[in-house]
C-alpha cells in the first residue's frame, strides 16, 4: 500500500469528462430565482468594486454650494446635506458592506465547520462544544453586539486606526456570534457519515484522523457548508446593518449601507428618496444572496440533482 | 416526561450562570467610569466615599457575586413583599440604575407594557396571518397564492426592519399621514377616541414586527403541511370519505402544527431582539430601547440586567418548546 499525497483542500475528482461541479451548475440553472439572484449579486459587487473606477467623484469630497441637490445628470442620486455625491457614497459604504459580509461570513463557517467536524468526529469533545454551541445560541446576541462595539471601539480604533478597527471589531464580533447554526448542522452530517461504510473502510486501513477528516469527511459535508456560507453573507450584511443603524457601526465619514440609511433618517421629512437607495441596496443584496442560497442547496444534493 | 422536565431544569441553572458571568465579564471591561458625570468640585475623600459606596473598588467575583446575590434573591423578596405586603426585603440594597438613580426592576416594570403591547401583538398577529397562508400555499402547492407567498416571505426574510419601518413612515406617515411615526407612551386610553389613537399609533410598529414573523412562520407551515399532505393517513382519510375540509383541517393540521408550535416558542425571544431596533424606529420606550440608551450611558447594572433578562427568555422558552414537543407528539418520548 503506498502513502496517497496528503490534500489539504478537498479537490476536485478529477474525472475525465465532466466534473461534479458541471452537474452542480446544470441544476443551478434550472432554478430561475437564483440564476436571478446570482446575476443581481454579481451585478451589485461589480458596481461596487469597478464603479468608482468609472465614477470619480470622491466619496467624501464635500461640495457645500451643491448641497441637498436632487437628481440630477451631474448627482444622478442627488447629495447630502454636505454636497457629497450619494451615488459615490453608496458604491464606496457598498464596498464595505459586502467586505464586512464576506468576511464575518468566512470567520463564522470556518469557526462553525471546525466546530462542526471536531464535535462530530471526537466524541470526547462532542458534550463540551455542544454545550459551548447551545450556551452560545442561549446569549442574547444583538445586546451582546452592541456591548462588544462600545466597549472596544475606542481600543481597536487607536491601534488600528478608526477604519480598520472599527472593521475589525464589527466582522469579528459578527463572525463569533453566528457560528452556531453551521456547527450544529455540519455535526449533524458527521455524526451521519461516520456510520458509512466507507467511513470503516478508511478506518480498516488505518487512516489517521486528520486525513480522515480532511479526505472523507469534509468534501462531504461542503456542500451545508456552502449553503450556510451563502446564508451567512446575507445575515452578516443585516446585522452590521443594525448595527450602524443603531450608530455604532463604523465612524460617519467613513460610510457603509446601514450608516447612509441611519444618516437619511434625519432629512426623511425633507427628502425621503434619501432613505430609498441604502435601504434597497440592502434588501436587493439580502435578497439576492437568499435566492442563490436557495437554489445552491437543491443544487448540491445529489438526490434532487438530475431529476 | 417529568424527568426529562426536571433534568432540564437542572442543565438550564448552570447554562444561565454561565451567561450571566460572560456578560459580567464583559461589562467589567468597559473603560466608562459612572461618576465622572459629578461635578468635579467634589472633593476627592467623598468622591472616594461614593466609589466605596457602589462597590465600585472591590474585586470582580465581589461585584459579581452583589449583583447575583440581588438579582436572585432580594429582587425577588421585593416582589414578594409587594405582592403579599410582607416586609422580608426590608435594609436590602437594591440593583440600582446608574443613570436614573433608582432601582433598575423599578424602571423595567416602567417599560413593559409597551413592549408587550406592540410586541406582543405583533407576534399574535404574525401568527394569525402565517399559519393560514402556509397552509393554503402548502394546499395549493406551486400555485400563483404560493408562488407569491414565497415571494412575500423571501422580501420578508431580505428587507430588514430597520428599512421596512422606514419605508411604511415614508409611505404611511408623511405621503399619507394616516398614522403617527411616533409612538406616544403617555396616552391614556380612556375612551374611544383614545384607543383609536392608542390603535393608530401601534399599526405601524406591529406590521413591520409582523412582516418578519409572517415571512418565517408561512413558510415553516408550509414545509410542514407539504410533509403530512403526503402521508399514508391522509389517503385513508380520503378513502373513508371524508371531506376535504375535514381531512386538510382536522387530519393534516394538527399534525403538522406540532413542529411550527416549537418554531412559534423558539421566535419569542428573537422578536424581542428585533423588537429593539423596531422601538428604537417608532420611539416606542420599550426594553429594547432602554437597552440602548442604557448602553450608550454606560450604565452597566441596567445592561447587565437587561442582556440576562433576555437570555433568561431565550432559555426559558428552548425549554417550553421542547417540553411542548413532547407533550404533543406522542411519537417523541424522552426517557
Amino acid at each position: 500500500m503506498t502513502d496517497a499525497p496528503v490534500a489539504t483542500v478537498p479537490a476536485k475528482p478529477d474525472t475525465s469528462g465532466r466534473s461534479q461541479w458541471w452537474d452542480v451548475w446544470d441544476q443551478f440553472k434550472t432554478h430561475k430565482g437564483a440564476l436571478f439572484g446570482a446575476a443581481v449579486f454579481g451585478f451589485i459587487v461589480l458596481s461596487v468594486t469597478i464603479g468608482p473606477l468609472l465614477w470619480t467623484i470622491e466619496p467624501t469630497y464635500i461640495d457645500i454650494r451643491s448641497r441637498n441637490v436632487g437628481p440630477s445628470l451631474a448627482h444622478p442620486f442627488g447629495t447630502d446635506q454636505l454636497g457629497r455625491d450619494i451615488l459615490a457614497r453608496m458604491m464606496a459604504g457598498g464596498q464595505v458592506s459586502i467586505a464586512v459580509g464576506l468576511t464575518a461570513m468566512l470567520i463564522s463557517v470556518v469557526l462553525g465547520a471546525f466546530i462542526g467536524v471536531v464535535a462530530g468526529f471526537f466524541r470526547k469533545l462532542d458534550t463540551f462544544l455542544m454545550g459551548l454551541t447551545n450556551l452560545f445560541l442561549a446569549l442574547p446576541l444583538l445586546p451582546l453586539l452592541l456591548v462588544m462595539v462600545m466597549l472596544f471601539r475606542e481600543t481597536l480604533a487607536r491601534s488600528f486606526g478608526p477604519e480598520m478597527g472599527t472593521f475589525i471589531l464589527i466582522v469579528s464580533a459578527i463572525g463569533i456570534t453566528s457560528w452556531m447554526q453551521t456547527a450544529r448542522i455540519v455535526r449533524g452530517e458527521v455524526l451521519a457519515l461516520k456510520e458509512r461504510e466507507f467511513v470503516l473502510a478508511a478506518r480498516s486501513i488505518g487512516t489517521p484522523s486528520r486525513r480522515m477528516i480532511l479526505r472523507h469527511i469534509l468534501p462531504n459535508v461542503l456542500s451545508p457548508i456552502m449553503v450556510s456560507a451563502t446564508l451567512g453573507i446575507a445575515t452578516a450584511i443585516i446585522t452590521e446593518s443594525a448595527l450602524s443603524f443603531l450608530g455604532l457601526g463604523f465612524p460617519p465619514d467613513f460610510p457603509t449601507w446601514g450608516r447612509l440609511l441611519f444618516d437619511a433618517i434625519d432629512y426623511l421629512q425633507q427628502y425621503p428618496e434619501r432613505v430609498f437607495w441604502p435601504g434597497l441596496a440592502i434588501s436587493l443584496t439580502v435578497l439576492s444572496v437568499n435566492y442563490i442560497g436557495d437554489g445552491l442547496r437543491d443544487a448540491l444534493d445529489p438526490r434532487i440533482r438530475g431529476r | 416526561m417529568l424527568t426529562f422536565i426536571i433534568r432540564r431544569l437542572l442543565t438550564a441553572i448552570p447554562t444561565l450562570v454561565l451567561i450571566s458571568l460572560i456578560i459580567f465579564l464583559l461589562l467589567d471591561l468597559a473603560p466608562g467610569d459612572p461618576l465622572a458625570d459629578q461635578p468635579l468640585s467634589i472633593p476627592p475623600e467623598v468622591r472616594q466615599r461614593m466609589r466605596d459606596a457602589l462597590g465600585l473598588d472591590s474585586p470582580a467575583y465581589i461585584r459579581y457575586l452583589l449583583w447575583a446575590k440581588q438579582f436572585f434573591w432580594v429582587e425577588p423578596l421585593y416582589f414578594i413583599d409587594w405582592l403579599a405586603g410582607t416586609n422580608f426585603a426590608d435594609g436590602m440594597q437594591r440593583i440600582v440604575s446608574w443613570q436614573f438613580r433608582a432601582p433598575v426592576f423599578d424602571i423595567i416594570v416602567q417599560r413593559i407594557p409597551q413592549t408587550l403591547w406592540v410586541v406582543g401583538l405583533a407576534y399574535l398577529v404574525g401568527v394569525m396571518i402565517a399559519l393560514p397562508i402556509g397552509i393554503i400555499s402548502a394546499y395549493k402547492q406551486y400555485s400563483w397564492f404560493d408562488q407569491l407567498g414565497t415571494f412575500v416571505s423571501m422580501i420578508g426574510f431580505s428587507v430588514p426592519p430597520f428599512f421596512s419601518g422606514v419605508l411604511m413612515i415614508v409611505f404611511f406617515a408623511i405621503m399619507l399621514p394616516w398614522f403617527p411615526s411616533i409612538y406616544d407612551t403617555t396616552l391614556v386610553v380612556n375612551d374611544f377616541e383614545s384607543l383609536g389613537k392608542q390603535i393608530r399609533q401601534m399599526t405601524l410598529p406591529v406590521l413591520v414586527l409582523s412582516l418578519q414573523t409572517t415571512a418565517q412562520l408561512s413558510r415553516f407551515m408550509r414545509a410542514s403541511m407539504l410533509d403530512n399532505l403526503n402521508h399514508d393517513y391522509v389517503r385513508t382519510a380520503r378513502a373513508k370519505g371524508m371531506t376535504e375540509k375535514v381531512v386538510v383541517l382536522v387530519h393534516v393540521l394538527r399534525n403538522s402544527l406540532i413542529p411550527v408550535v416549537t418554531v412559534i416558542a423558539l421566535g419569542i425571544p428573537s422578536i424581542f431582539g428585533g423588537a429593539i431596533i423596531t422601538e428604537q424606529i417608532f420611539k416606542v420606550n420599550g426594553l429594547g430601547q432602554l437597552l440602548i440608551t442604557a448602553i450608550y450611558a454606560n450604565d452597566l447594572p441596567m445592561v447587565q440586567t437587561l442582556a440576562f433578562i433576555f437570555a433568561v427568555l431565550i432559555v426559558a422558552c428552548n425549554l417550553i418548546a421542547d417540553m411542548l414537543y413532547g407533550l404533543l407528539d406522542p411519537r417523541i418520548r424522552y426517557d
